[in-house]
C-alpha cells in the first residue's frame, strides 16, 4: 500500500518530467498500437449493423463507401436457437452471476476476518495453505466435481450426499454456482485478508474495549473499511463469472446454457452465420463493458492489489 | 438440499437468483448471530455453546441429505461437535472463542476441502487409472501423452509450451513498451483504456472478433487480414488450417486480452520510480533509450516478472480460444482444451484426461513458487 500511495504523491512531480521526456515518436507508436488492438473490434461491431448479405459478400470496410444500416442481426438474435435464443442465455448469464459473485466473496470474508483478526494456532499455517491452493488450475477440479454433483458422494455404501440430481446433471444451476464459489475461495480469501489485516490494531482494540464483539465488529467496522477490496474483487469475479466458458460447459445443460457457451457453439455450428455473431457477441459484451466503465477506478485498483500484493 | 435445489430448479431464472441469495444470507446471518452469543457469560450460555457446537455439524449434515443408513456420520458431527465444546470450554483465553472461530471459517473451509482438496486428489489418483477409474495402470497415461501417435495428447503439450513461451513475453512485452509510450502522451487515459477494454471482453467474445478478423474465402474477402494481403497484390490463405501458424495465430488473441492487464500494472510501476534518477541521468546526458533499460527496467524488475508470470500461468490453462475458434482441429490443441476433450469422448478416456489436468498443474506450480519467492523478496 505504501507504495501505491507514493505513487499518488509523486505523480504530479513525474508529469512535470515526463512533459519534458515526450516525444511525438512514442505517441505515434502507441497509436499505432491503440489502432491494432481496436480495429478487430470496431470490424465486427460495425458490420452487426449491416444487412446479413453484406457482411458475408462484402468487407466491413466498404461500409464507408455504401453505408446500409439494420437492425435485423439484433432481432434474429431473438429468434435464432442453439437450444435457446440469446435473450434467454442473456438471462442465464445473469442468474449465474450474480450468486456465482456474491457468495464467495461473502463466505470468505468471514473467513478471512477469522484469519486476520483472531489468534489460534496454526492461523498462518492455514493462510499459506490457502494461499497455497491458488495454483491448482481449474481442469484439475471438473471431472470429480461432475462426479460428485451427479453421483453423490457414497462412503461404505452409504450416500453422505445424494447430488443435485439422481445419477443425471440437474438441470438447475446449483452446481454453477457451487464450482464458481469454490474456485474462487483462494484469491478472495487472500485479497480481502491483505486487506482486513491492514487495518490498524488501534481501531479494533478500541471497539473491543467498548464490548463489540466480532460479529458486532465484522459488521460495522472491517466490512466498511474493507469496502474498496470487497467492491474491486466483486467486479473481478463478475466479470470472470460471465465471461466463463470452461466451467459452464461442463456444469450447465442445454436450457441453462450462458450466454458464453451459447456464442461458442454458434461460432461452432453455423460458423459462416456471421449476421448473428456479430450481433450476440456485442450482446454478451456489452454487460461486462458497461460494468468496466462504470466501475473502472475499482477495476484498475484491484488488480493493482490482486497481483502486486500492494 | 437436494429436494430445495430442485424445486428452486423448478422456477423462472428472475425467482431462482432472488432466492437463493435470500437463502444464502439467512444462513450467513444465523452465523453472525451465532458468533455474537456464544462468547456471552452465564450458565444458561454454557448449554447455548454445547447446543451451537453439537447442534451446527449435525444440522449442517442434515441438510446435506444423508441416507437413512448414514446415521453413523450424525454420531460423528456429534462427537466433533462435543469435541469442539470440550476444547472451548477449557481455554484459558475465553469461552465461546473457539466456536466463534469455527463459525467463521467452518463454511470457507468446507467449500475448499469438497471444492479443492478432494477433487485434486480424485484427479491425481485418476491420473493413473485407466478409463474407467477403478485400474491402476501405473504410468501408462503419461506414456501416451508422450507417445507421438497418442492422437491429440503429446501435440497439446507442445503447443502449451510454445504457447507459455510466446504469449507471456509478447504481452508483456507489447505492455511495457505501450505503458512507456503513452507515459509521455498527452491523450495517455483515452489510449490506455482501447488497450485496457479487451481485459474486459471475455476470450469467447475475443475469438469470434478474430476469427471475423482471420476469416477466409473465395471471391471478395470480409477477413481484414486476407483484404490486407488483397491488397499487396497477394493471394488470399486460409490461416487457421496452416500449422504453426494457425498456433500463433490464435496465440495473438491472448497476447491482445492480457497486455491491457501487462500495460496497466507496469505502468504504475513505472509511475513509481523515482524522478530524481530520471532526472539526473537526463542530465547526465543519457538518451531515452538508455534511460529505459538502465533505470526504468531495473526499478521495475519485480513488477515485469510478476506480470510475466500471471500471463504464463494464464496461457498455461487456456481453453475458450481453442474451442471457439479450431475445437483442436489441424493441431491447435493445448492441455487445457484437450483435458476436455478427453473427456467428452464416447466413452470418455478419464485416465488421459486426468493426466492432462495433471500435466497442467506440474507446469504451473515452477511459475507460482517463484512468483511467491519474488514477492517475499519484495516485502
Amino acid at each position: 500500500m505504501s507504495r501505491l500511495t507514493s505513487v499518488a504523491g509523486s505523480t504530479r512531480a513525474i508529469r512535470a518530467t515526463h512533459k519534458t521526456l515526450s516525444s511525438p515518436w512514442a505517441t505515434a507508436g502507441a497509436i499505432v498500437i491503440a489502432a491494432l488492438w481496436t480495429l478487430p473490434t470496431f470490424g465486427l461491431f460495425l458490420s452487426s449493423f449491416r444487412p446479413a448479405e453484406d457482411i458475408t459478400t462484402s468487407g466491413w470496410w466498404t461500409f464507408f463507401a455504401h453505408p446500409r444500416v439494420t437492425l435485423d442481426n439484433y432481432a434474429a438474435t431473438l429468434t435464432a436457437t442453439s437450444g435457446i435464443t440469446v435473450p434467454q442465455a442473456l438471462i442465464n448469464s445473469l442468474t449465474i452471476t450474480i450468486p456465482g459473485a456474491l457468495i464467495p466473496i461473502t463466505v470468505a470474508l468471514l473467513a478471512a476476518y477469522a484469519l486476520a483478526w483472531i489468534d489460534f494456532p496454526g492461523r498462518h499455517l492455514l493462510f499459506v495453505a490457502i494461499f497455497a491452493m491458488q495454483i491448482v488450475p481449474l481442469q484439475m477440479l471438473l471431472v470429480p466435481l461432475l462426479r460428485l454433483y451427479t453421483g453423490g458422494l457414497t462412503v461404505g455404501g452409504v450416500a453422505i450426499f445424494p447430488g443435485f440430481a439422481a445419477n443425471s446433471m440437474s438441470d438447475g444451476f446449483a452446481q454453477v454456482w457451487l464450482t464458481h464459489t469454490m474456485s474462487a475461495l483462494p484469491l478472495a480469501i487472500f485479497m480481502l485478508h491483505n486487506s482486513l489485516s491492514a487495518i490498524p490494531t488501534e481501531i479494533m482494540e478500541a471497539a473491543r474495549i467498548d464490548g463489540a464483539g466480532h460479529g458486532r465488529i465484522l459488521r460495522s467496522i472491517a466490512l466498511p473499511l474493507a469496502m474498496p477490496t470487497v467492491a474491486s474483487y466483486a467486479i473481478f469475479q463478475f466479470l470472470w463469472v460471465w465471461n466463463d466458458l470452461l466451467v459452464s460447459t461442463i456444469f450447465t445443460t442445454g436450457k441453462n446454457a450462458p450466454v458464453t457457451k451459447i456464442l461458442a457453439d454458434l461460432a461452432g455450428m453455423y460458423g459462416q452465420q456471421w449476421h448473428l455473431l456479430t450481433a450476440g457477441t456485442f450482446l454478451a459484451i456489452i454487460v461486462p463493458l458497461i460494468v468496466f466503465f462504470a466501475l473502472q477506478r475499482f477495476f484498475v485498483r484491484g488488480l493493482l492489489a490482486g497481483s502486486t500484493k500492494g | 438440499m437436494q429436494a430445495f435445489f430442485s424445486w428452486l430448479a423448478s422456477l423462472p431464472n428472475i425467482v431462482q437468483v432472488p432466492l437463493v441469495i435470500a437463502a444464502f444470507l439467512v444462513v450467513v446471518a444465523v452465523i453472525i448471530v451465532l458468533i455474537e452469543v456464544a462468547p456471552r457469560p452465564g450458565t444458561a450460555y454454557t448449554w447455548v455453546r454445547a447446543a451451537i457446537a453439537i447442534g451446527f455439524p449435525v444440522i449442517a449434515l442434515a441438510v446435506f441429505g444423508l441416507e437413512a443408513g448414514a446415521a453413523w456420520v450424525f454420531g460423528l458431527g456429534a462427537v466433533l461437535g462435543g469435541g469442539l465444546f470440550w476444547l472451548d470450554a477449557r481455554s484459558t483465553k475465553g469461552r465461546g472463542r473457539l466456536i466463534q472461530l469455527a463459525l467463521f471459517v467452518s463454511p470457507a473451509l468446507l467449500l475448499l476441502i469438497v471444492g479443492l482438496v478432494y477433487p485434486t486428489i480424485k484427479t491425481i489418483v485418476a491420473a493413473f487409472m485407466d478409463k474407467t477409474g477403478n485400474q491402476f495402470i501405473g504410468l501408462d497415461n503419461f506414456v501416451w501423452v508422450f507417445s507421438a501417435g497418442g492422437n491429440g495428447g503429446l501435440i497439446s503439450l507442445i503447443n502449451t509450451v510454445v504457447w507459455v513461451v510466446v504469449a507471456p513475453v509478447a504481452a508483456t512485452g507489447v505492455g511495457l513498451i505501450y505503458a512507456l509510450w503513452v507515459d509521455r502522451s498527452r491523450a495517455e487515459k483515452l489510449l490506455k483504456v482501447l488497450v485496457f477494454m479487451p481485459m474486459s471482453i471475455s476470450l469467447v467474445g475475443g475469438s469470434i472478433i478474430w476469427k471475423f478478423f482471420y476469416d477466409y474465402r473465395q471471391g471478395n474477402q470480409i477477413g481484414l487480414l486476407n483484404q490486407i494481403v488483397a491488397w499487396f497484390g497477394g493471394e488470399p490463405v486460409n490461416w487457421l488450417q496452416h500449422y504453426p501458424l494457425n498456433m500463433f495465430l490464435l496465440i495473438v488473441i491472448l497476447v491482445w486480452s492480457q497486455t491491457g492487464f501487462a500495460m496497466v500494472i507496469l505502468s504504475a510501476a513505472i509511475k513509481g520510480v523515482p524522478v530524481e534518477l530520471v532526472e539526473a541521468a537526463q542530465i547526465d546526458g543519457a538518451s531515452s533509450a538508455r534511460r529505459f533499460r538502465h533505470i526504468i527496467i531495473p526499478s521495475i524488475r519485480p513488477t515485469i516478472i510478476v506480470v510475466w508470470v500471471t500471463i504464463s500461468i494464464t496461457s498455461l490453462k487456456v481453453y475458450d480460444v481453442i474451442a471457439v475458434i479450431t475445437a483442436g482441429q489441424n493441431s491447435t490443441s493445448v492441455l487445457g482444451y484437450e483435458m476436455v476433450r478427453q473427456f467428452s469422448l464416447m466413452p470418455p478416456q478419464s485416465g488421459h484426461s486426468a493426466a492432462l489436468a495433471l500435466l497442467i498443474f506440474i507446469l504451473v506450480i515452477p511459475f507460482i513458487a517463484y512468483n511467491a519467492r519474488t514477492l517475499k523478496r519484495g516485502n
